[in-house]
């Protein structure tokens, strides 16, 4: 395993064994961020010129620089053009980045606070927790939107923050939290939350039934400015906070009492690796419902190219969740003419078989 | 004094194993701590180097209470070894390194020339820099263990706390390890090791520490606490001491036959 992993890792950074690892990973660290950066400004302009009115990406990108002030561009695209494009497009491709980066960041993060490269932002419950938020919000209110941004994502939100808070009480021994506690508390919690959403499915009445599980299957077809600007709080804090502990994850993936050899003080950091999670994923799951797989292959993808350093790590697995989430919700729209497919079974249906392919590709040189 | 402990009692939940402990090292000193399995030489290492905090009693490091100082400000004094223990994700042999000067590095700032110094410096002294661009989960368990003790090193510890670092080594890893050590501590690094082999101790610390059922019961010189009476007594095993052929320090023979199911047939 150590072997096929030391050779694998050679075959994907030719020449590093004569110059230095170290230098050379921290180096592709920064030039993998900057690749990845390009690429979710290409992934945006591209997609946000795909729907049912094409707009070419020339004109996407001078639509949005004549926006920029201090830049004058010559107005020869037609009004709809630039409609579409700034009231629809824009701020749909705006939240599948964001939604995308939220996900990957704390799934990244988790990954190395429960040091299994599996692990995924969902694996708290808190998924399941907002589901029952928006749930109950929908069964009770049928279709009255409450505020201006819909009373739905307030109720997931509060749900995802809400099963946080109980599944790190349920886990906790005073101020100390073992990782193996909360995550079986998370699978515990998280269940319990999945049978009351069935119990709420199937009590109530069908428009809402409807409404629950097209919610359930995660979508960014709502999006509009006022929840983008909602929900890059969230982003801008929970990444924030977890962007710098970089270090510290990496001493964790030692094991937590190396790691406070070396100088972290692990339950405090527990907590706020925890936080910053918790704002991500339940700030990205009240906008666009459960989508899955980003938040677990884009980390696990990104490590296996620039190595396990969270410095790295964390900000690079942000920005390509964000071009996967972009890419995946412009082939939800795009994939059938006349109707859209939900983004989050786009996920499921092209990321089981890739999230396969990625365990085989782990587990075939072992077993010879 | 470097580290005391002043009558600590400390466990898990409510079952005590370590019960009215009292020690100390002095700068300096090479202090190996030996007894049976269970006898509590573990909880020790935990209790020393802050993992786990004692129910009773304190522990002093260079006169401050270790439970009310900041990690950070701990390890830079004190660095730690353990077992050999998997490490499941690729970094390189000079970022696990690099991870010892945690203690120094402020948030989001790059290593400094004098990290790159200090870390260089950890890896000449263990050997380790022929392997600086070696991933870690590929080494062997005696490379890895000289990785672990460079990331120590490169913490400029004051105090080196081992725990059974040579438990998982082959007999010639043992012997690497062990002079690289006496050699860190002839420079003036104070160690204190737990060690299962009586030999090894006896042949490399100054003093020993015998624990049994969570009490010092024997204190001093290898030759004061390596004799026949005592590890026969601590272990209740039959065992021969006789001088070693090339140190001043006695060598324990083992015989077969407890002592303790022997008495009885006698």
């Amino acid at each position: 395993m150590a072997e096929h992993l030391r050779k694998r890792h050679l075959e994907l950074a030719p020449g590093a064994q004569a110059g230095g690892l170290q230098l050379s990973r921290s180096t592709r660290g920064r030039r993998a961020g900057i690749i990845a950066l390009l690429a979710l400004v290409l992934a945006v302009v591209i997609a946000a010129g795909i729907g049912s009115v094409q707009i070419p990406a020339d004109e996407v990108m001078r639509i949005i620089l004549s926006r920029v002030p201090g830049i004058t561009v010559d107005r020869t695209w037609p009004q709809a053009h630039e409609t579409i494009l700034l009231s629809v497009r824009l701020p749909r491709v705006l939240m599948g980045a964001l939604v995308g980066m939220a996900l990957a960041v704390a799934g990244c993060a988790y990954q190395g606070l429960f040091k299994n490269p599996l692990a995924d932002p969902y694996i708290l419950g808190v998924s399941a927790g907002s589901g029952l938020g928006a749930a109950l919000v929908i069964a009770g209110l049928g279709s009255l939107p409450v505020t201006f941004l819909g009373a739905v994502p307030a109720g997931a939100f509060a749900g995802g923050i809400l099963t946080m808070l109980v599944v790190y009480s349920l886990a906790a021994h005073g101020s100390r939290v073992s990782t193996v506690s909360l995550l079986l508390s998370g699978v515990a919690v998280g269940s319990i939350c999945s049978s009351l959403i069935s119990l709420v499915v199937y009590f109530t009445d069908s428009a809402s039934r409807d409404a629950i599980v097209f919610w359930m299957m995660g979508g960014l077809s709502g999006a509009n400015w006022p929840k983008v600007a909602w929900l890059l709080p969230y982003l801008g804090v929970g990444a924030g906070i977890l962007l710098f502990y970089g270090k510290e994850l990496n001493a964790l993936l030692m094991g937590e009492e190396q790691a406070q050899h070396l100088g972290v003080e692990v339950e405090r950091v527990k907590k706020i690796v925890l936080l910053g999670g918790t704002l991500l994923t339940a700030g990205a799951v009240a906008f666009s419902g459960t989508i899955g797989f980003v938040g677990m292959l884009v980390p696990h993808l990104v490590r296996i190219l620039i190595g396990p350093d969270h410095r790295y790590l964390l900000p690079v697995s942000g920005l390509v969740g964000g071009v996967v989430l972009v890419t995946a919700d412009a082939l939800a729209r795009s994939l059938l003419a006349a109707v859209e497919i939900p983004v989050g079974l786009v996920m499921a249906v092209v990321g089981g078989p890739f999230f396969l392919w990625l365990l085989r590709r782990r587990m075939i040189p072992q077993d010879r | 004094m470097l580290v005391s402990i002043e009558d600590i009692t400390c466990g898990y939940g409510s079952r005590p194993v370590l019960k009215n402990l009292s020690m100390t090292i002095a700068p300096g000193e090479f202090v190996a701590v030996v007894g049976p399995n269970g006898s509590g030489k573990s909880t020790l290492v935990k209790a020393v180097s802050g993992t786990l905090k004692p129910s009773a009693g304190r522990i002093l490091l260079e006169g401050k209470d270790l439970n009310q100082l900041r990690r950070r400000d701990v390890a830079q004094v004190m660095a730690v070894l353990s077992q050999e223990t998997a490490v499941d994700f690729d970094f390189t042999v000079e970022e696990v390194v690099m991870m010892g000067r945690i203690p120094y590095q402020r948030r989001f700032s790059a290593a400094t020339p004098e990290d790159r110094r200090v870390v260089e410096q950890a890896m000449a002294m263990t050997g380790t820099d022929g392997l600086r661009s070696r991933l870690i989960t590929a080494l062997s368990g005696g490379e890895r263990q000289r990785v672990l003790l460079a990331r120590a090193l490169a913490q400029e510890p004051r105090l080196l706390i081992l725990d059974e670092p040579t438990s998982h080594l082959d007999i010639a890893h043992q012997i690497d390890l062990l002079d690289l050590i006496r050699r860190l501590n002839g420079e003036g690094l104070t160690v204190m090791a737990v060690l299962h082999d009586l030999n090894l101790a006896a042949q490399y610390a100054h003093r020993m520490v015998m624990i049994k059922d969570g009490r010092i019961c024997v204190e001093g010189t290898p030759a004061e606490v390596v004799t026949e009476a005592v590890v026969g007594a601590v272990y209740g095993s039959r065992v021969r001491v006789v001088p070693h052929p090339e140190e001043q320090s006695p060598h324990v023979i083992l015989l077969s036959g407890n002592a303790a199911r022997r008495l009885p047939e006698d």
